[in-house]
């Protein structure tokens, strides 16, 4: 029994039938973590893409290290690090929040080489005209670098949301009962691994095929002359 | 404690984590160009193998698919009277194999799409065999081209075998944890794993670095 679901081990048909909405219990926490873990990436690379383009070497150079220190570290050792490191400075988060902050800093590294890509890839010419056209610095980034960088940035931050899903089962390790945690769990109590980690395939499979859909149609569907921000 | 004395366990889990890294980046190159040529032959079974293993290890979770391979697979071993019972070591060598081998695949299949069409022709006019092609015209072209891509995809490796950790096998990552279950010094432990990761992923990309030029010769005729 787990959630509150019993289990029916008659046939392995039932088996499959009677963990399924128990598995469907670890996907919504899988897809919570996602969507929570993509939001912290998306406004920490934010953070990191600024300090990364300051106009001084002392902000930049620390900035690119710490961001190239992220990136070649394992996602699992830095949430072990906050993990067990947070609470010894008073700082004491559930296991969701330090795994999805965990998932936020290693995906980080990533949306901020995104953004910057994203904008070093509007065309110089664009800058110049606006510049001969007398615009300020804050309507030339936000009417004409801007729209033209977010049709380039969202289908690459996309594929990074497919990437962290497909992260999220490290999270089980400090305890979040997501998807395969709940799977490996059902698995040590019935010895039988083989139908819940094939089902949690299976609905990965089903998840990332229409995530990768979706950032497909997005990269198609957005205009690749500029996104109008008004 | 002292933290130097760490350094001796973990330096032991290093070594395990390198090997993990040397062998399974090797093993999954070879599983890359294998399958990221078969999703460009012409022979529909080869063809139709290669999409679905990229397709299906690219789409489902590194985790999931270790756990499978590791818990799952002796279970299916013995209901079709096979011993699939593997060791860790093997488990884990498998699986990041598999899974860098998928993401691979696609950049193998990229690259030599990106080799121009005129190169086949001029090889088809010159009564090249297909197989020389291959060898002569397409992989001295392509493989250079893939080779940025690459150190990235053996980095990402070096990072996952973190996770084979979770299947008790003793590399860097476990010795972290069994030495922080020991003395509680989380700060301290984790502190020096993760520079050790860091060290690692900077000799790995320096010798990824070396191996770019050095097939980048081969992008130059002359041979």
């Amino acid at each position: 029994m787990f959630f509150g679901i019993e289990w029916d081990t008659s046939s392995q048909w039932a088996f499959a039938i009677s963990i399924f909405p128990i598995l469907l219990h670890g996907l919504v926490v899988t897809l919570q973590a996602t969507v929570v873990g993509f939001f912290i990436a998306l406004a920490l690379g934010l953070v990191l893409a600024a300090l990364k383009s300051a106009p001084t070497r002392i902000i930049r150079w620390p900035a690119k290290l710490v961001t190239e220190f992220i990136r070649d570290t394992p996602l699992l050792i830095q949430l072990f690090f906050l993990f067990y490191v947070l609470p010894e400075f008073g700082l004491t988060l559930p296991a969701f929040l330090t795994g999805a902050l965990a998932l936020g800093v290693q995906y980080s590294a990533y949306t901020s080489e995104v953004y910057r890509a994203g904008l070093e890839a509007v065309a110089k010419g664009q800058r110049e005209a606006a510049r001969a056209l007398n615009l300020a610095s804050s309507r030339t980034f936000t009417h004409i670098i801007l729209p033209q960088a977010i049709p380039r940035i969202i289908p690459a931050l996309g594929n990074y949301l497919v990437s962290i899903m497909k992260d999220v089962p490290v999270l089980s390790v400090v305890t979040v009962l997501e998807m395969l945690g709940v799977a490996k769990i059902i698995g040590d109590r019935t010895g039988g691994y083989l139908i819940p980690l094939s089902m949690v395939g299976g609905l990965y499979l089903v998840m990332t095929l229409i995530a990768s859909f979706g950032v497909r149609y997005l990269d198609t569907h957005l205009p690749k002359r500029g996104l109008s921000l008004k | 404690m002292e933290w130097t004395s760490y350094l001796a366990p973990l330096s032991q889990g290093a070594w395990v984590t390198v090997q993990l890294t040397v062998y399974s980046t090797i093993l999954g190159g070879l599983c890359a160009f294998v399958f990221g040529l078969g999703k460009l032959s012409h022979n529909p079974l080869l063809k139709g193998f290669s999409v679905a293993y990229i397709e299906i290890f690219r789409g489902t979770s590194l985790l999931v698919q270790l756990f499978w391979i590791y818990f799952a697979l002796p279970i299916m071993g013995q209901a079709i009277g096979l011993d699939l019972r593997f060791p860790p070591v093997v488990a884990g060598v498998v699986a990041l194999a598999l899974n860098i081998g998928a993401y691979g695949a696609e950049v193998v299949r990229g690259a030599v799409q990106a080799v121009p069409k005129e190169q086949y022709e001029a090889a088809t006019a010159l009564n090249f065999t297909s197989r020389k092609r291959l060898w002569r015209i397409t992989l001295p072209q392509a493989i250079p081209e893939m080779m940025p891509t690459f150190g990235n995809l053996a980095v990402q490796n070096l990072k996952d075998t973190a996770l084979v950790s979770l299947i008790s096998l003793g590399d860097l990552a476990f010795r972290a944890e069994q030495i922080r279950n020991f003395t509680q010094d989380s700060v301290t432990v984790y502190t020096l794993v993760l520079f050790m990761y860091f060290g690692m992923a900077l000799v790995l990309t320096a010798c990824m670095k070396l191996l770019e030029r050095y097939v980048g010769r081969w992008r130059a005729a002359g041979r």
